[in-house]
């Protein structure tokens, strides 16, 4: 009773808030909800241990998070916060995507070199693929058609077939590939490369990478500049390029493939995601325990909000 | 002229399809250690080829993609002149990739007796001399040389400003040339040496400790204690027994050193994890260095699609060559002396302390320069190009 209670005060909090962001905190096995508008966190939220990627299902009730050390990847009820279901991920979950048809989830298994194919309704694991060592970066075309996984220490990009769950193709890149994301037409991927220091433009139909886009910032050793996460705006105008302990998001021309500007963030910055109407991006930052707001029309850091330690993968939801 | 398009491409086609083999020597030449009175915890007697097998696991991994596959042969000897024949036998049948662990003289006598077609990599050997003058044009090195590794504590102990340090070394030849690179990377820095003391005593210091050391380091008043003592010999007991309350690094105390465990950014936790499934146990910095030493080929053989050896050295020596090792740069070799250049952890046996090269100490073509002997300082000019 006194839950209840207390569960339906804080949800109260949240009816507040017409849009938040669910942060996981890698080193705090948390995630924190920050209210969008006031730009303030409103909660912390109890989770698995070292939880990293976090993904909504399509109707955007649920929260998929991997918790890397639990082995296991923990289903939420966004309107409760519980933990309604565990699936079986295989080990060390770290980065996962949905397929379109809301129901299978691939995971990469970073310590197994397996990407594991989980059936979200039925619990049940459909398929185990070998890929290269350290799967990490993992996207399904919206197409649905094929499925993409990099390996930071193979260096490739691997292709799954997502109908028979077989690797059909491999694209090798520059070192420590982290992060993928499929263009919404589905006809391109972006592999970002940490060590390499590139993002890598691929092809979908040749699987051949075609354009290869380098970053510069003035007073920062190019060692530094080590991109992670990528965010591709709904237009196709821009990408959004997380430089690690750079400390800074490259804004890149999606057309001509030039970068445009560098916004300074927070320390080491991982992962990015925009709000409901792109006017903000929010960018994770790992060092410095905290989450910069970044106005994309001004290409300005506008709010710095502290979360957990280590604060690693974003979502945003609008009610 | 059709024709021979046609053959060409039918060459090139049945190349891609068979398999290419990569095959690896890592050689050990045993040395009897001589006993130390700290015995309590010996390092491992697999010590680098542990690392070199994670390495070859992990290539073989991302070469079932490619078609290639990696081989690794290990051979033990325990008389330099047996290892360097037996060694020359392999070369004589096709065999070009070695990974050697032995002494400076035993690595000088491969690499003149291999040839030039042979590609040395030595995972164990922090001789400042093989990367100061007689390098050899297939010889490269994966361990740190002691000046890197003794230029990584000063630079802390710089930027902590800890200016004023005591020198403790054993009477070993290896701890000398260790108090050597020292004095060296003290002058380098600007730090003042206030006094150098040889510990030639022969008491069981794991009884006596509390009692020999504070009036052994009764000297000048001191802001860090530095020991040189690589065998582990008394180094383990001057933590918390020196004279004056100060902290105490080097070989013991805070280690500075190419690989621990405790390191686990960038990535490492992963390499972490992998070593320690497969051995059993942590990974140290020799396992690190034969690690790096198989990624580094392997890389090559993955980027040019040949695991020649002339090909590998080339792509090696390249600037497109960079290799992602899990310390938060990318790695590659200085073209003067082809010693891997790289960061060097500054540790506890509980946590990673620090990593340098530190901050705000620059050099024009790459901060990790500022640890080891630099181009100018070193006599070897093994490639000439402007870096």
């Amino acid at each position: 009773m006194k839950k209840s209670l207390l569960c339906f005060l804080l949800m109260s909090g949240y009816l507040q808030a017409s849009e938040v962001a669910y942060v996981s905190n890698e080193k705090d096995n948390t995630l924190s909800v920050i209210d969008m508008e006031r730009f303030e966190v409103i909660d912390t939220i109890e989770v698995g241990k070292r939880p990293r990627g976090i993904t909504l299902s399509k109707d955007r009730r649920q929260l998929y998070i991997c918790a890397s050390d639990s082995d296991a990847v923990q289903v939420m009820d966004l309107s409760t916060h519980e933990i309604v279901n565990m699936l079986p991920s295989g080990e060390d979950p770290e980065q996962f995507a949905l397929h379109p048809n809301d129901r299978h989830l691939y995971i990469a298994n970073e310590d197994d070199a397996l990407v594991t194919v989980v059936d979200t309704e039925t619990n049940r694991v459909l398929a185990q693929i070998d890929v290269g060592i350290e799967p990490e970066g993992m996207a399904v075309s919206p197409l649905g058609d094929v499925a993409v996984n990099t390996s930071e220490t193979t260096n490739m990009v691997h292709w799954i077939d997502t109908k028979d769950w077989v690797l059909i193709d491999n694209t090798l890149v520059d070192q420590r590939p982290r992060h993928v994301e499929f263009t919404k037409e589905g006809d391109t991927v972006w592999a970002s490369s940490e060590i390499g220091g590139t993002v890598s433009v691929i092809d979908v139909n040749s699987r051949s990478i075609t354009h290869k886009i380098e970053f510069k910032i003035r007073g920062v050793h190019p060692d530094k500049i080590q991109p992670v996460g990528i965010k591709l705006t709904a237009d196709g105008k821009y990408a959004y390029v997380a430089l690690g302990p750079a400390n800074h998001v490259a804004v890149v021309n999606a057309k001509t493939f030039e970068v445009e500007d560098y916004i300074l963030v927070g320390r080491r910055v991982w992962h990015l995601e925009f709000n409901a109407d792109e006017s903000l991006l929010l960018s994770t930052n790992g060092v410095s325990g905290d989450v910069s707001v970044i106005d994309t029309a001004k290409h300005k850091a506008i709010k710095t909000i502290k979360v957990g330690r280590y604060p690693w993968g974003v979502v945003t939801l609008k009610r | 002229m059709r024709t021979i398009w046609v053959l060409l491409l039918l060459f090139f086609s049945s190349a891609a399809n068979s398999k290419t083999e990569v095959s690896l020597v890592y050689a050990s030449l045993w040395v009897d250690r001589a006993p130390v009175l700290s015995n309590i915890l010996p390092a491992p007697e697999d010590q680098g080829i542990r690392g070199a097998e994670l390495a070859v696991v992990d290539s073989n991994t991302t070469g079932r993609f490619l078609g290639q596959e990696y081989l690794l042969q290990q051979v033990n000897e325990i008389d330099e002149s047996l290892l360097v024949q037996q060694l020359k036998e392999l070369f004589g049948q096709g065999q070009r990739l070695f990974l050697i662990d032995a002494p400076a003289s035993t690595l000088r006598s491969l690499a003149a007796e291999l040839g030039e077609q042979a590609l040395i990599f030595n995972v164990s050997n922090s001789d400042d001399e093989l990367r100061l003058s007689g390098c050899y044009a297939n010889l490269f090195h994966t361990y740190p040389s002691r000046a890197m590794i003794t230029d990584a504590l000063l630079q802390w102990l710089k930027a902590r400003r800890m200016d004023e340090v005591l020198l403790i070394k054993g009477a070993r030849a290896e701890d000398q040339a260790y108090a050597e690179a020292v004095k060296r990377s003290v002058q380098r820095f600007g730090v003042k040496l206030v006094d150098e003391l040889e510990w030639d005593f022969d008491t069981d210091l794991r009884r006596a400790a509390q009692r020999e050391l504070p009036l052994f380091t009764q000297t000048d008043e001191y802001d860090f204690v530095i020991v040189a003592d690589e065998s582990g010999d008394f180094g383990e007991y001057v933590p918390f027994n020196t004279w004056y309350p100060r902290p105490v690094g080097g070989t013991q105390g805070l280690v500075s050193t190419g690989w621990h465990r405790v390191v686990e950014q960038w990535g490492a936790a992963q390499l972490q994890s992998r070593f320690e499934e497969l051995a059993g146990r942590w990974m140290n910095a020799h396992d690190y260095a034969a690690w790096a030493a198989v990624r580094s080929i392997a890389e090559a053989v993955t980027r040019t699609k040949s695991a020649d050896s002339q090909s590998v050295r080339d792509f090696i020596l390249s600037q497109q060559f960079e290799l992602a090792a899990f310390k938060g740069r990318p790695l590659s070799f200085r073209s003067w002396n082809q010693q891997l250049r790289q960061p060097i952890a500054l540790i506890h046996p509980r946590a990673l302390v620090s990593m340098s090269p530190q901050e705000g100490f620059l050099h024009q073509r790459s901060e990790l320069d500022t640890l080891g002997y630099d181009e100018p300082e070193s006599e070897c000019r093994l490639n000439q190009r402007v870096e």
